[in-house]
């Protein structure tokens, strides 16, 4: 290779390196930050800030989904199977918000730990199957539920 | 003896190739070949693939029918982070050996490949509205390919506010290839980061997690949307290469014949 364009080859990946290093150490430095949402785990460690906005995303405790008579006032519990937070939401639900499903709820933590839910999002899942196949794997019951994240 | 005899011919067709590609006129008269029967295929593909998953493919068993924008969506989406590669590769070339072509293929890739992500972002929003209960939300995953969008129109923004095309060129290449660190950026976001968008269902190692039924009809479509990519670059490069040679004798005599 001529050496005019070998020394321009350096330069294209000393560019492409260094600016790959720079922007990797800060996506490193902020990666709390880049999360979209907390586990409830960190929650119970007090790692998330009381009385700001936050998020909070897990699965809905199967039979912890509770509905108010009278309004549109619901509470339910999220967890990541290691700890979880109680939400307590009013408005309407995304159709695909379910017990046993992922969803992410944004709000501020009060002082007994409850999230006070402005928004709540349903978290969909990496699995496509035609009703056909869900129905046979639930009937099979090999359907393992373990933590997603 | 033998094999090095055969490993230095492909070396040197390979070369020959890479040297014919610098070649306005031969790149002209290839593509023009390719696209003969590149463009019917790939209508015809992009035709049966949309309606295969569309119309024929069962319903999600949780999200029903609008799970069916994945195969826009996703296709889409894959072209974009493919495109970006291609104009940072094409920027690499034109920046090294100074290739005229390289430069139309990373002129004509920004705004084509802009298309592509703009399109997966905007079906992205569309099933996310039914799905999360949201059109957008600043998660690592969507907010990484609104930076792709910005690269993508960053290059055509900037090629376009220099009056000396060769420094416009340059200024683009290594904008270009600064940007390439999002390219896996994106791809791991939803690895790196707890995110909204869920992780990939077609996985590289282990079974997919999406139906077979349903991988098919979004393979076919991913292939077909690559030939779609395949067919603009090549229309696109077309029309850059005839306005940068319009004055050259070649180009004069395509005129005369087709006018004749």
């Amino acid at each position: 290779m001529h050496p005019i364009r070998k020394q321009r080859l350096m330069i294209v990946l000393f560019v492409v390196v260094f600016s790959s290093a720079a922007i990797g150490l800060m996506m490193y430095g902020l990666r709390g930050n880049i999360n979209l949402f907390f586990p409830p785990a960190e929650i119970a460690a007090g790692k998330a800030p009381v009385g700001q906005g936050i998020r909070v995303g897990g699965m809905v405790v199967e039979g912890s989904l509770k509905r108010s008579t009278d309004s549109l006032r619901i509470t339910f519990e999220l967890t990541d199977y290691q700890a979880s937070v109680p939400v307590v939401y009013e408005g309407i639900l995304p159709d695909l918000f379910d017990e046993g499903q992922g969803a992410v709820a944004a709000g501020r933590l009060n002082e007994q730990g409850v999230l006070e839910a402005t928004e709540v999002l349903a978290k969909h899942d990496e699995n496509y199957m035609p009703p056909e196949v869900a129905e046979a794997l639930e009937a099979s019951a090999s359907m393992g539920k373990g933590p997603e994240q | 003896m033998g094999t090095r005899a055969s490993i230095c011919i492909i070396a040197t067709s390979m070369w020959s190739f890479f040297h014919k590609l610098g070649s306005p006129p031969w790149l002209y008269k290839i593509s023009g070949s390719i696209l003969r029967w590149l463009l019917p295929i790939t209508v015809v593909a992009l035709a049966v693939g949309l309606a295969w998953g569309l119309l024929f493919t069962a319903p999600d068993f949780r999200q029903g029918n609008s799970y069916r924008i994945i195969y826009i969506h996703v296709p889409a989406a894959i072209v974009a982070l493919a495109a970006y590669y291609i104009m940072a590769l094409a920027g690499a070339v034109s920046l090294i050996w100074k290739m005229k072509m390289a430069d139309i293929a990373m002129k004509a890739c920004a705004p084509i490949g802009a298309s592509f992500t703009f399109l997966a972002l905007v079906t992205g929003a569309i099933w996310g509205k039914p799905t999360w209960g949201t059109w957008w939300v600043w998660d690592a995953r969507i907010t990484s390919m609104l930076v792709l969008l910005f690269l993508y129109l960053g290059v055509v923004a900037l090629y376009e506010a220099f009056d000396n095309k060769e420094a416009a060129s340059k200024a683009c290449a290594v904008l270009a290839l600064v940007g390439t660190v999002n390219i896996p950026i994106i791809y791991k976001s939803v690895d790196w980061w707890y995110s909204l968008h869920q992780p990939a269902s077609i996985k590289m190692t282990g079974g997919s997690s999406i139906d077979s039924s349903m991988l098919y009809p979004l393979f076919w479509m991913i292939a077909s949307v690559y030939a779609l990519f395949a067919c603009c670059m090549m229309l696109s490069m077309r029309v850059e290469i005839l306005k940068s040679e319009g004055k050259t004798g070649w180009v004069k005599r395509l005129a005369t014949e087709s006018n004749s």
